[in-house]
């Protein structure tokens, strides 16, 4: 792309989303919940949200890189990029939050067939399936390989058995990507499968989660003979675990960037308000150091984000990069969360007033422990890089 | 601005780390400190002259190369990596950056195309007490007829026996404003005591006693900012050092872990070291991130130049200092010895920390710019 082109592309894009993000769309996003995740158990907020929705969606922009067979916009990266600084510019909100979009779809597009794509992907980008993921149980956790949900072959069908764990938004989905043992014989990561099971079918049930923080962003959900379709499964039996880890990679990215920009929770601020500076310096020298150890490892961590970017770019990917983003962003967001609980002292400990959202910042602090257990451990990630970036021995 | 090198720079860090590792490997400063007959190898000195590394960063004007600093942070990482001796730090990062930042045209052209031809070594003279400190300066020039004496005392001046001109810090007596004073260092009234360093390098301490100075030697600083600056490209390009030191050490260590037999394994099994290791990999990507960054800086003229040096000096001297010790914990016992290299990793560690700044000076300093 010519830097004509680029400028050319990046001012149309401008015009266009000043035109069509409605003024209501805009700002900052308190909680995700807020948004329109899609399905058929969510509807539209307001009518904004509604316009803002069918605006994107018929520009293709709902899952800008994906072709437009699929419902996409297919841009380039370039392009995406563009538009990704375009909207962020403007503070648009996300028309769709979709795990059908940053999970199930790059597992499609890679390992799916066609029937698949067709099938699966338009009913992402046009909001109507809302998907679910199940990975982890109850005994498979930081050995995820270990999971037991079992789907036996039945002839024209298969028949599941098990359950799953730690399904974000489990009672909200429609349908639910997993990873099931088709094989209990050969060596774990040998006999699991990847499959596309519909939650309305008999026999699947969710049950809410009540988190440490209050909320319950997670269920539980239960499989007792329930009939899956033999071509629901994606890819080749047996060779799910290759798809899981394709998709871990990009749930790591997502997990290690949450919270980095929120502007609300940027601790110097929070400081800046919470005291008052004696000869420009914070009086307490403790805290002082405390706010630019944090500042420094959050800036170059961002730098390094950057450099990855770059890297890429110049064609030097490193394959392992995703456990360092997730390890290094999930431990800065839990230091980042711990300071901020140190710099308001008391006030955020009240969970009932509405001064201070019903202990808003308590909740995201409580929350912030997940981040280093989600998504593979903090150690899980530390083995990951031990073993395929250092090279150091298993036995 | 991308975090990337080019392939010109590319090029030259492949090339520099062939000749050093070549040339001036962990052993010839095993050699030098062992034979204690001069303070650097000449021979090594002119081939890297040779290969242009003292023009890198001077204009093409005054007879430089003017490939920019990165590429200079690309050497300073090589010599990191084997801790070559030479004069680079003093005369190619420091007094270069000193005269390319502040020097008038005058002084450009008297001494850079000298440095790049490599006639002529520099040495810069600033810090006055155990810490570095540029706020607090009491060398003096004072006016005497046409001229000035000086008179002070410099301390930590790195490569102060080799020179053959002195770049000194200072205020004319009856001013709050720095000036820089450049003179030949076997002027009469000057005084220089060698000493060697836990690093086995050598720095000396300089006394001045009326020394006299002619107007064209004075480098005038009417902006605090640029006299930063000089201090901030240096400590960006002291970072590229610590980078390749750091680096070395971490694969000497991961080196040891592979091959380390106890309990009938290799001690690369146990995850309470492999845990360590992955951190400290991880750490050192950050370091990586942030020396490109400061380099770019430089190059770029960025405006917020002096926090990233900060951060960068910080982050590498937290980040030098965990790896070089647990380069000694992991070895065990064979890393207390002076047979391997690894205790100079160690040395060169804590004099590169306390140099230009150590962690909390920067961190500290930080803070300051950044408004609280």
């Amino acid at each position: 792309m010519s830097e004509n082109n680029k400028d050319d592309f990046r001012i149309k894009t401008r015009k266009w989303l000043e035109k069509n993000c409605p003024m209501s769309m805009r700002g900052k996003t308190d909680d995700i919940k807020e948004l329109f995740w899609g399905g058929e158990n969510t509807s539209f907020t307001s009518e904004d949200q509604k316009k803002w929705f069918e605006a994107m969606y018929h520009k293709g922009w709902i899952a800008p890189q994906w072709e437009q067979k699929y419902g996409g916009g297919g841009l380039s990266i370039l392009e995406n990029k563009i538009l990704l600084q375009e909207m962020s510019r403007l503070k648009c909100k996300q028309p769709l939050i979709s795990f059908g979009i940053s999970m199930l779809g790059p597992a499609l597009l890679k390992f799916g067939n066609e029937n698949q794509k067709d099938k699966y992907l338009n009913e992402i980008t046009n909001g109507k399936i809302r998907w679910a993921q199940g990975y982890s149980e109850p005994n498979a956790g930081s050995d995820l390989a270990g999971l037991q949900c079992k789907a036996e072959d039945k002839g024209d069908h298969y028949l599941i058995n098990g359950s799953k764990i730690w399904t974000s938004y489990g009672d909200m989905g429609d349908w639910i990507f997993c990873l099931v043992r088709t094989d209990f014989e050969v060596k774990k990561q040998m006999g699991i499968s990847f499959l596309l099971i519909d939650m309305k079918s008999e026999g699947v049930m969710t049950r809410a989660i009540k988190l440490i923080s209050g909320k319950s962003p997670f269920t539980e959900t239960f499989f007792d003979n329930v009939k899956v379709p033999k071509e629901n499964l994606v890819g080749e039996l047996n060779k799910g675990w290759t798809i899981a880890k394709y998709l871990l990679t990009h749930e790591r990215q997502m997990i290690g960037g949450m919270g980095g920009d929120d502007e609300k929770f940027n601790p110097r601020e929070i400081a800046l308000e919470s005291f008052d500076l004696k000869d420009g310096i914070l009086p307490n020298p403790i805290l002082r150091n405390e706010l630019s150890e944090y500042e420094m490892d959050d800036k170059i961590f961002s730098m390094t984000i950057e450099r990855a970017i770059d890297e890429a770019k110049a064609g030097n990917e490193s394959g392992a990069a995703s456990s360092l983003f997730k390890y290094y962003g999930t431990e800065l967001n839990q230091q980042r969360m711990e300071l901020i609980m140190s710099l308001t002292g008391s006030s955020e400990l009240i969970m009932d007033s509405e001064k201070n959202k019903n202990g808003y910042i308590a909740a995201k602090f409580l929350r912030s422990k997940g981040n280093t257990i989600e998504g593979g451990t903090s150690e899980v990630q530390l083995n990951i890089i031990s073993k395929n970036i250092l090279g150091l021995p298993t036995k | 601005m991308a975090l990337v090198l080019n392939e010109e720079q590319q090029l030259l860090k492949e090339s520099v780390k062939d000749f050093l590792d070549n040339k001036a490997p962990v052993s010839a400063l095993r050699k030098l400190r062992d034979e204690n007959i001069s303070d650097y190898d000449d021979t090594l000195w002119s081939e890297m002259i040779e290969m242009g590394l003292t023009s890198l960063t001077i204009n093409e004007e005054f007879g430089g190369l003017e490939f920019g600093y990165v590429a200079l942070g690309q050497v300073l990482e090589q010599t990191g990596r084997n801790l070559s001796v030479s004069p680079m730090i003093s005369t190619v990062l420091m007094s270069t950056t000193f005269i390319n930042v502040l020097g008038n045209v005058f002084q450009k052209n008297k001494y850079l195309p000298e440095i790049a031809k490599g006639n002529i070594k520099i040495c810069l003279a600033h810090q006055e007490t155990s810490h570095f400190n540029i706020k607090d300066i009491n060398t003096k020039l004072k006016v005497d007829g046409d001229s000035y004496v000086l008179n002070g005392e410099k301390h930590f001046v790195i490569d102060a026996g080799i020179s053959d001109y002195i770049i000194v810090l200072a205020k004319f007596e009856t001013e709050s404003n720095y000036i820089g004073v450049i003179l030949r260092s076997n002027s009469d009234g000057i005084k220089i005591n060698i000493s060697r360093l836990l690093d086995d390098r050598k720095v000396g301490d300089i006394t001045f006693k009326n020394v006299k100075i002619e107007k064209e030697s004075v480098i005038e600083i009417n902006d605090f900012k640029l006299l930063e600056r000089v201090f901030d490209i240096s400590s960006i390009g002291l970072s590229c050092e610590m980078l390749g030191v750091s680096l070395e050490a971490f694969d000497k260590t991961l080196a040891y872990l592979k091959d380390r037999q106890q309990f009938g394994v290799t001690i690369g099994t146990f995850q309470a070291l492999q845990h360590r290791a992955a951190k400290m990999f991880i750490e050192l990507e950050l370091c990586k991130s942030v020396v490109i960054k400061g380099l770019k800086a430089i190059d770029s003229d960025l405006s917020n130049l002096n926090e990233i040096a900060s951060l960068a000096k910080a982050k590498l001297g937290r980040t030098i200092k965990l790896i070089t010790n647990e380069a000694i914990q992991m070895h065990g016992g064979i890393g207390m010895t002076d047979d391997i290299d690894i205790g100079f990793y160690i040395k060169r560690a804590r004099v590169l920390q306390q140099t230009l700044g150590d962690y909390n000076y920067h961190l500290t300093r930080y803070a300051e710019i950044s408004g609280y």
